[in-house]
């Protein structure tokens, strides 16, 4: 993996950092985190129930290995470049990813980190935008339809990549290139679709748009089923 | 007369001054601090830390929210950032980020808000934080602290750095009367008396203490023993010291200079009310936004004068039971 760090030792402070600024898709984040080592896949489950540290957005407090207490959209990438700055004064090579969601692009925050990350040139800072062209209430074009990122960013001073999210063997390649990028930030724009993978289930019941909603069970047995 | 001349004080230093000079006094005992600044360090006082040490010091440009947001990162890379603002552009801009970036994740951000109150003057309402405190109070964790004078500020400097958690420091533009000695104990959470009373007690802080001082003053010519209390922390507040005042001297008035909901005077009044109730009166900015102007002539037109509040205190005693 990319992310250099080790789960029996969350706070090493030569780790480095992975901070989900798209809160609400935590639930992948505890399964990567989980495939990690940080916890069972088991101990997941207790996802959003009452008493249980995996809660419905990232809370740094109640779980080790959670770098920034997101939910709130916009805040992430400011996050990732405090702590980008914090480990460059300090001599570490840790390196800080930050991923934030298409939609989560509209909060003003955003912008003005993406500023502020190349005039301190950060290159230890990549940023991921997963842009899946849904938020909300429906497709991001038609809510505020802030694309094409890559050539908005660019000029700020970041270096940038837009790819398909969905290849492994474009993200790879991608992330290899992100941070071997010196003397600026890095983005990448990760083009995505919902539910890749269990397409063709979705497409069966005409409805392709899962934002932010489980499937139904018997819905969930198939695409389970598609997957493995 | 200026504020505090009939206590005997001498004007001192503004607690920005006071502040700014103690933080480039601490940066070497303090390795990990780090300043992020909104542009505006050269009116909150974070400039003479910037020049002495430039690799910790980063200004983020006009963008609060990102401010906060990148002390909060500093924050969790292990750093102490003291991240300073206006008052009321630290506190009402980056609300937000300060409570996901700094209260909720618990982390070791210093807020500094200078120009608090209207004692800014001819700036204006749009740049005096009337809100601050109530905003501060607000969030769970985060420590409230409003020195008095430079001495106090420059210990509370210090007190800020060495609290492990989010802290709100806030700090005046205008020159204010040196209250304390250098050996004034200064630790958050605990009040300083700085007069002895019987027959009512007046609870301020920042730059409402000296003119508490001087109400006491004229109202010892009416036979009424008043103690003051310096509450420089407004949260954790000294329950303590509110419960010993309201059972000693029967009567208390709060005097601030921040809107009336939600500051020291509503917490010292839910003190009261769960330990030792008696009546309690309130000086304060009301509920209501200033203008521009001096501000001595703020301050008067305002109602936060001596003589306002020696008035609160003898219709407060008058409601004794």
């Amino acid at each position: 993996g990319h992310l250099r760090l080790d789960p029996k030792n969350p706070t090493d402070p030569d780790r480095d950092r992975f901070i989900l600024s798209k809160g609400h898709a935590v639930p992948v984040l505890y399964a990567a985190m989980a495939e990690r080592g940080y916890f069972t896949v088991e101990e997941t489950m207790s996802l959003r129930k009452l008493g249980s540290v995996f809660e419905g957005h990232p809370n740094m407090r109640r779980m080790p290995g959670i770098e920034a207490s997101t939910g709130s959209l916009g805040q992430g990438l400011s996050l990732g470049i405090g702590q980008a700055l914090g480990v460059r004064i300090d001599g570490r090579n840790s390196r800080v990813f930050v991923m934030i969601g298409d939609g989560e692009m509209g909060e003003g925050q955003v912008w003005e980190a993406i500023a502020t990350a190349a005039k301190y040139k950060l290159d230890n800072l990549v940023a991921i935008i997963d842009q899946n062209g849904y938020q909300q209430t429906g497709a991001t074009k038609d809510v505020l339809d802030l694309k094409p990122f890559a050539e908005k960013i660019e000029p700020f001073g970041w270096h940038t990549q837009t790819i398909n999210g969905n290849k492994l063997e474009e993200v790879l390649p991608a992330l290899d290139k992100a941070v071997a990028e010196k003397g600026r930030p890095s983005v990448i724009v990760s083009l995505t679709q919902k539910g890749f993978g269990m397409l063709p289930v979705l497409e069966a019941e005409g409805d392709t748009n899962y934002h932010g909603k489980p499937l139904s069970s018997k819905l969930a047995e198939k695409a389970l089923a598609l997957l493995e | 007369m200026a504020i505090g001349e009939l206590s005997g004080y001498q004007m001192g230093q503004a607690t920005r001054d006071a502040f700014g000079d103690a933080l480039a006094e601490l940066g070497d005992e303090f390795p990990n601090v780090v300043t992020v600044d909104g542009d505006v360090g050269n009116s909150t006082r974070t400039e003479p830390f910037a020049l002495k040490y430039p690799d910790r010091a980063f200004n983020v440009g006009i963008a609060e929210s990102n401010m906060v947001s990148v002390a909060g990162g500093l924050a969790g890379a292990g750093k102490t950032p003291v991240v300073a603002s206006f008052a009321c552009f630290l506190m009402c801009n980056a609300f937000d980020q300060i409570r996901m970036s700094a209260a909720f994740p618990n982390l070791n951000v210093k807020l500094v808000g200078s120009h608090a109150g209207i004692s800014i003057g001819e700036d204006g309402p749009s740049q005096m934080g009337i809100e601050d405190v109530a905003l501060g109070c607000s969030l769970p964790g985060v420590a409230v602290i409003v020195p008095a004078d430079a001495t106090t500020a420059k210990k509370a400097t210090r007190a800020m750095l060495e609290h492990k958690g989010p802290t709100y420091l806030r700090l005046g533009r205008p020159k204010v009367p040196a209250i304390h000695n250098d050996s004034v104990d200064f630790q958050i959470g605990k009040s300083i008396q700085i007069r002895e009373g019987s027959d009512a007690t007046i609870i301020a802080n920042g730059l409402m203490v000296a003119i508490a001082a001087d109400a006491a003053k004229k109202l010892e010519a009416d036979g009424l023993s008043v103690r003051v209390i310096d509450m420089h922390t407004v949260k954790p507040l000294d329950r303590a010291a509110v419960e010993k005042a309201a059972r000693e001297t029967g009567a208390i008035v709060v005097a601030e200079e921040h809107m009336h909901h939600g500051g020291l005077g509503s917490v010292v009044a839910q003190a009261v009310t769960e330990t030792h109730p008696v009546p309690v009166g309130f000086v304060d900015v009301g509920d209501v936004y200033a203008e521009s102007g001096d501000p001595m002539g703020l301050l008067e037109k305002y109602g936060l004068t001596a003589d306002k509040v020696a008035q609160t205190v003898k219709t407060t005693v008058a409601r004794k039971g």
